[in-house]
């Protein structure tokens, strides 16, 4: 589904990503792991299409399709979705407003009919409930005032409800404690299916206690430099980066 | 981002023909004489069968109108405007008043519907009533049965001078001095038409009142001028929404609006301005110099004013309240949206007269293009207004690099129990809001709608119902192409 070919990546005039091969079928979940700086965050945008974030070489095949230059509400059309680290607040625009707006905004470029706000409201309400988002949050503006555990399960749902074919999760874990972190992986996995592709991105291996992935990769100074099973995490969580980097010199 | 920056620019480019509202009605016009002379005023007033007290109010008006000079202060430039090449006065040849709906040209009805108003019996249903003012002469009212009922008066203002001449005499100008500024007192010499407003005592208005003005003919100024009365302890909701046509040549437009509210009554005024604002190069568009102010005259009354600015090449405007009564209280909302050359200085002035007086300003500027955005605004506390409170709050939004958003804020106090409280932020939309959206799958134009949307909702909160709707798409509409 997603196969990454000697991806090369600069923001600004710094190379961040340099020669980057990855590959994950449908139906399977992959962890990128790396140490602070290693280019995590970077892959995770230069995936969704972020401006700023400019291939110098390679390519990103997505079902065959290079997503180089394709503006990023196109990539999201296509099934890409980015979970983010920082989920953005928008003052005076609800979260269900914006829910609206974005489902419908899906549905127009899927060739599919927009649904009403009675639709939406009745598709949010099924889905929000497993994942304990109240109907006081959706009322409030999107991720204004909301708390880290709020907004990363906004965005878990959120997932749940665009029906992405490629999930990217970038750094889910950070600010959760263990209870919400159990509710956002239980969201994750309740998603897991044959057609769909997840790339988890983590600094720890916790997350990976709740979210199983099939593969683990290093990523260390813009390369994949080690992958395996799911034994590599606890493999990492033992030796630490930098042994895992010699190690791998 | 440097990259970002030329898209945005080749993007602004790429706007180009869009306005909406472009197209022009073939009606034959009947006009005056083209410039301004003292024998314009007289032919205006003659038109309308104006009694002699009118044409020497007017004849007054304009001798002084020789005497002022333009004003100059604010934050906008465009060329001199010589005021002896356009027609102060175009009606439609073939539409004298009209009795009822059946009877006007189907041409302007043809128009009415291309701007969206419902002229129609779906406006009872709706309850609204509108008095269309089509250039110069009001060629259809409706609902006047249901308004008389009530003992509503809502009628052309010219109708008003003729069948209401007391009242008028005793209104007209009390607010908007004949002399208050230089187009207020161009508008006192040869106001064409406009609308009255008589709510009676303790009488809540029954609809919405609407009035839709509309400059078809080119070359001409509109110079209409409203006058509303809320007698004591009555309630009224006016509306008001502005189109004009697509046209290279600049046209001048300079209304006065008047409100008096007596003791306890209320007054909420509500207005989408929507006229040409030039294309992307900022050739042609409205000059929209207009005076609005308020008088709070009796105890407890209420003046709030709503604005929905995104038209004109020029706005410069600053709807006010005079807060006269004890206890009356002003409001001003305003959403100013410039984009590409238009020049917004708009603001208001809430002069704090009365003991216990409370007024509240909140204001929304937007700039993208290479627009420029002013706001500018007085509270004035008088000695004798004890207790007077203000709160204001003044938010400015960028899209893009070349445009600009300047807060000028006057306060002025000479009584030491005021309380004035004074906000003001300038944001840009942030890159990674735009991404947030796009990565969910929202268009450019859509997600800059809807966070411009976001940032104006305290403002659009305010508008009736029927009118918010159309805001928040203008909203959108006239900031299509301002991101790249």
């Amino acid at each position: 589904m997603l196969e990454i070919k000697n991806l090369h990546v600069r923001v600004g005039d710094k190379d961040i990503l340099k020669g980057l091969n990855l590959t994950v079928g449908a139906g399977q979940v992959h962890a990128i792991m790396g140490p602070n700086g290693s280019g995590k965050s970077t892959l995770s945008y230069v995936l969704a299409g972020r401006a700023g974030y400019d291939v110098t070489d390679g390519a990103i095949l997505y079902n065959g399709e290079n997503l180089v230059g394709m503006p990023p509400e196109e990539r999201a059309a296509k099934g890409v979705f980015l979970a983010m680290q920082y989920p953005v607040e928008i003052p005076g625009v609800t979260t269900m407003m914006f829910l609206k707006s974005a489902l419908n905004a899906l549905a127009r470029a899927r060739g599919q009919s927009e649904m009403d706000a009675i639709a939406v409201l009745k598709a949010v309400r099924k889905k929000a409930a497993t994942l304990n988002v109240s109907e006081e949050m959706l009322k409030r503006a999107l991720n204004v005032g909301f708390s880290g555990g709020e907004k990363k399960r906004l965005e878990i749902l959120q997932m749940a409800l665009f029906e992405p074919k490629l999930a990217i999760l970038d750094e889910t874990d950070s600010g959760l404690d263990i209870d919400a972190l159990k509710l956002v992986a239980e969201g994750v996995n309740s998603l897991r299916s044959p057609e769909r592709a997840m790339l988890v991105i983590t600094h720890y291996q916790r997350l990976l206690d709740y979210i199983v992935p099939d593969r683990v990769h290093v990523l260390s100074n813009g390369r994949i430099i080690k992958e395996g099973g799911k034994e590599l995490a606890l493999e990492l969580e033992a030796k630490g980066y930098e042994q895992i980097v010699k190690d791998a010199a | 981002m440097s990259s970002a920056a030329a898209e945005t620019k080749s993007q602004v480019a790429a706007i180009g023909e869009k306005y909406k509202y472009g197209f022009v009605t073939d009606i034959e016009m009947e006009r005056a004489p083209k410039g301004l002379s003292a024998d314009t005023v007289r032919y205006v007033s003659a038109k309308k069968n104006e009694p002699e007290w009118m044409l020497e109010w007017r004849l007054g008006a304009f001798k002084r109108w020789g005497e002022m000079k333009e004003p100059s202060w604010a934050r906008v430039h465009y060329p001199k405007i010589d005021y002896q090449a356009a027609y102060y006065y175009a009606a439609p040849k073939n539409t004298p008043l009209k009795q009822s709906l059946d009877e006007v040209d189907p041409k302007l009805l043809e128009t009415y519907k291309k701007l969206g108003i419902p002229l129609s019996e779906q406006m009872a249903l709706a309850g609204v009533a509108v008095d269309a003012v089509f250039d110069s002469v009001s060629v259809a009212t409706t609902f006047k049965d249901k308004l008389n009922e009530a003992g509503v008066i809502f009628c052309p203002i010219s109708e008003a001078i003729r069948d209401y001449p007391e009242m008028v005499k005793q209104y007209l100008g009390t607010v908007v001095p004949v002399t208050d500024n230089f187009f207020a007192t161009l508008n006192a010499a040869v106001f064409s038409d406009g609308t009255f407003v008589y709510v009676p005592k303790g009488v809540r208005c029954p609809m919405e009142l609407s009035t839709y003005f509309r400059i078809n003919a080119s070359e001409t100024g509109q110079f209409e001028r409203t006058l509303i009365i809320a007698d004591e302890g009555s309630y009224v909701s006016y509306l008001e929404g502005c189109t004009a046509p697509k046209r290279d040549e600049n046209q001048l437009h300079a209304a006065v609006v008047e409100l008096i509210a007596l003791e306890g009554a209320e007054i909420k005024y509500s207005t989408v301005q929507n006229w040409y604002p030039g294309d992307e190069n900022g050739l042609g568009g409205i000059f929209n110099f207009v005076t609005k102010r308020g008088d709070c005259r009796g105890a407890r009354s209420k003046i709030s004013w709503t604005q929905v600015e995104t038209g004109s090449a020029i706005t410069w405007k600053y709807p006010s309240c005079i807060l006269r009564g004890d206890g009356s209280v002003g409001e001003f909302y305003s959403i100013a949206i410039a984009n590409h050359y238009q020049q917004a200085d708009t603001g208001t002035k809430m002069i704090h007269i009365g003991k216990n007086t409370r007024s509240r300003i909140i204001s929304k500027g937007i700039s993208a293009g290479k627009a420029h955005n002013t706001y500018r605004g007085l509270v004035s506390v008088l000695g004798k207004a004890e207790n007077a409170r203000n709160f204001t709050q003044c938010d400015s939004l960028l899209i893009g690099k070349e445009c600009g958003a300047h807060t000028v804020p006057y306060i002025e106090s000479r009584n030491p129990s005021a309380r004035i409280e004074h906000e003001a932020t300038t944001s840009k939309i942030a890159e990674d809001q735009l991404f947030y959206c796009l990565q969910r799958g929202l268009g450019q134009e859509e997600a800059v709608a809807l966070i411009v949307n976001g940032f104006c909702k305290e403002v659009l909160q305010q508008l009736p119902m029927e009118f918010a709707v159309e805001a928040q798409k203008l909203v959108g509409i006239s900031l299509e192409g301002s991101v790249g």
